[in-house]
């Protein structure tokens, strides 16, 4: 962590500052309903640091990420761009890392993205030129650099702050926080984790990352996503790879009466953000509330995240 | 070798629905080891589509003959006396062989009867996997002899992905062995785990398809 600012974003510079940064995300629609996503953006403005666009998430066409992240910096909401390797091959990647650092944005999540056969378009191609570490690694080069994939000398570096996805509880399991510092070695400097429900296996995560020495390098933020039913937890838990979620938060969500579920699951997630919070390494929370952006300033009052802190 | 699937009768009988005698034709090569493309499969092939002719009653004529190989010209060549008396050929070979046809038969309509699957091999009786995409530059020696541009479904060079699940990839509804949990296993057997650490940086995609169709060169071996 160089004394100067990487890229200058609100989000780095809350890290830098010491204090909990706070992400949220907000999924841009299936249609160009800008009003729609404003409306949703509207919710998370002012109660979280920075707000995730995501690249087509789950393979499903929605529309894309720069202009999603436009649209926040002209509401005054910070966004972090997602961009998966999926859909572009290295000439797309690096011209749209030109060209969201050209409109102002400066944080970018690199990530490889869900295949193809999960999504709307089944029979796409995909493309996969590069994966996840390879484009961390390609924004570090052309900002550090100044220098392409290719070698190729750039006319103004993008200032980016750069970050990428880290699953915990995907298999080997001893391998996880080894391949999160392959990340951090490529050039990643924070790191927002896959929904965290078993709290047991993040820990474990936590203190390996911890013994690696990796926190020290890198700014990791707890994913938490709000169970809004029991339906829900039971389809992450059934048929999301990896993600258990333990019967005690079942239980607590079925112990409730029906009008009172989405309240539990709120609960919930406030006891996991201060659990999170309370591990040593943890640099914020990454609040992945989907399609349910209208309770997130009640989630994060409830949490005692506000007010968000101010940075010049 | 060349692994392949039969098209479905219904797709070859509308193939060649125009014509009244046809050469079906296979190949004694890869396809014959996967029972696909072979003597047998091409006597099982022409005696469906005459059959279903026959109910049709519009009557189709076979010539049947299999080669030594379809991937060379001179032994496409035995088909000449076959295919003069023909409107058209259905190869049941990879698809190289109709393309050899086609090169040899200018004005004769070719066809193929099967699809071309992958590069691969038997697992068990009557099971074949893809092991080889054919990229043109070899790295499987850094991933404990394992490869994952062609048994990743995302070809990462730096997995596993968070979709990998006691062993199983995400995609394929649990029937796919996740390779990066393979790569890791097998690297740990052999003492190289430290290669699973080192990040792998951009592959050079000119030597695959994306450079444009490939010919191999082999000048000593030129006349």
């Amino acid at each position: 962590m160089t004394a100067e600012y990487s890229a200058g974003s609100r989000l780095e510079k809350i890290f830098r500052s010491g204090q909990k940064a706070l992400t949220g995300e907000c999924g841009p629609p299936r249609g160009c309903d800008v009003d729609h996503f404003k409306h949703k953006a509207s919710f998370l403005k002012g109660n979280v640091d920075a707000v995730n666009v995501t690249d087509n998430q789950t393979a499903v066409v929605r529309f894309c990420s720069m202009a999603a992240a436009k649209i926040l910096l002209e509401m005054g909401v910070e966004p972090v761009m997602q961009m998966v390797t999926r859909d572009m091959n290295r000439i797309g990647l690096q011209s749209n890392i030109l060209g969201a650092a050209a409109l102002g944005i400066k944080n970018l999540l690199c990530l490889t993205g869900d295949h193809q056969s999960f999504g709307d378009h089944p029979q796409a191609k995909n493309v996969h030129d590069m994966d996840s570490v390879m484009l961390a690694h390609t924004v570090k080069t052309m900002r550090d650099e100044g220098k392409m994939v290719s070698g190729t000398e750039l006319q103004g570096r993008p200032r980016i702050f750069i970050g990428a996805a880290a699953n915990p509880f995907a298999d080997p399991q001893e391998f996880r926080v080894i391949r999160m510092g392959k990340k951090i070695a490529a050039g990643v400097q924070f790191i927002q984790t896959q929904c965290i429900y078993n709290m047991e296996r993040f820990r474990k995560f936590m203190e390996m990352a911890n013994d690696m020495g990796l926190t020290e390098k890198c700014y990791i933020m707890a994913g938490i996503t709000p169970l809004k039913s029991v339906g829900m937890a039971n389809y992450m838990k059934k048929f999301v790879p990896g993600l258990d979620v333990p019967d005690s938060y079942i239980t607590r969500l079925k112990g409730v009466p029906k009008d009172k579920v989405a309240a539990e699951g709120i609960k919930i997630a406030v006891d996991q953000i201060h659990e999170c919070l309370a591990m040593k390494g943890i640099a914020g929370i990454h609040l992945m509330a989907i399609e349910w952006e209208e309770r997130v300033p009640e989630i994060v009052e409830a949490a005692g995240l506000l007010p968000r802190p101010v940075v010049d | 070798m060349v692994i392949g699937e039969s098209k479905p009768v219904a797709e070859i009988l509308e193939m060649i629905k125009d014509f009244k005698k046809v050469v079906v034709a296979g190949c004694k090569g890869c396809v014959t080891v996967c029972n696909v493309g072979g003597e047998k499969e091409v006597a099982i092939l022409a005696a469906e589509l005459r059959i279903a002719r026959k109910a049709a009653g519009n009557d189709l004529e076979t010539l049947e003959y299999t080669c030594e190989r379809q991937c060379d010209p001179e032994y496409i060549e035995p088909l000449d006396d076959l295919v003069k008396d023909a409107e058209a050929i259905v190869s049941i070979a990879c698809s190289v062989g109709p393309q050899y046809c086609t090169a040899r038969y200018p004005f004769v309509p070719v066809f193929p009867g099967i699809n071309t699957t992958s590069i691969g091999g038997a697992v068990e009786h009557g099971v074949w996997k893809e092991f080889c995409q054919a990229c043109g530059s070899c790295i499987i020696g850094d991933f404990g002899g394992l490869c994952p541009i062609t048994r990743c479904a995302k070809q990462l060079l730096n997995g596993p992905c968070g979709g990998s699940s006691e062993g199983i990839c995400e995609v394929g509804k649990g029937s796919i062995p996740c390779i990066w949990q393979l790569i890791y296993d097998r690297l740990k057997n052999l003492g190289q785990l430290h290669k699973m650490q080192e990040v792998k940086l951009y592959k050079n995609w000119s030597t695959s398809r994306d450079g444009g169709l490939r010919t191999t060169i082999r000048e000593e071996l030129k006349q």
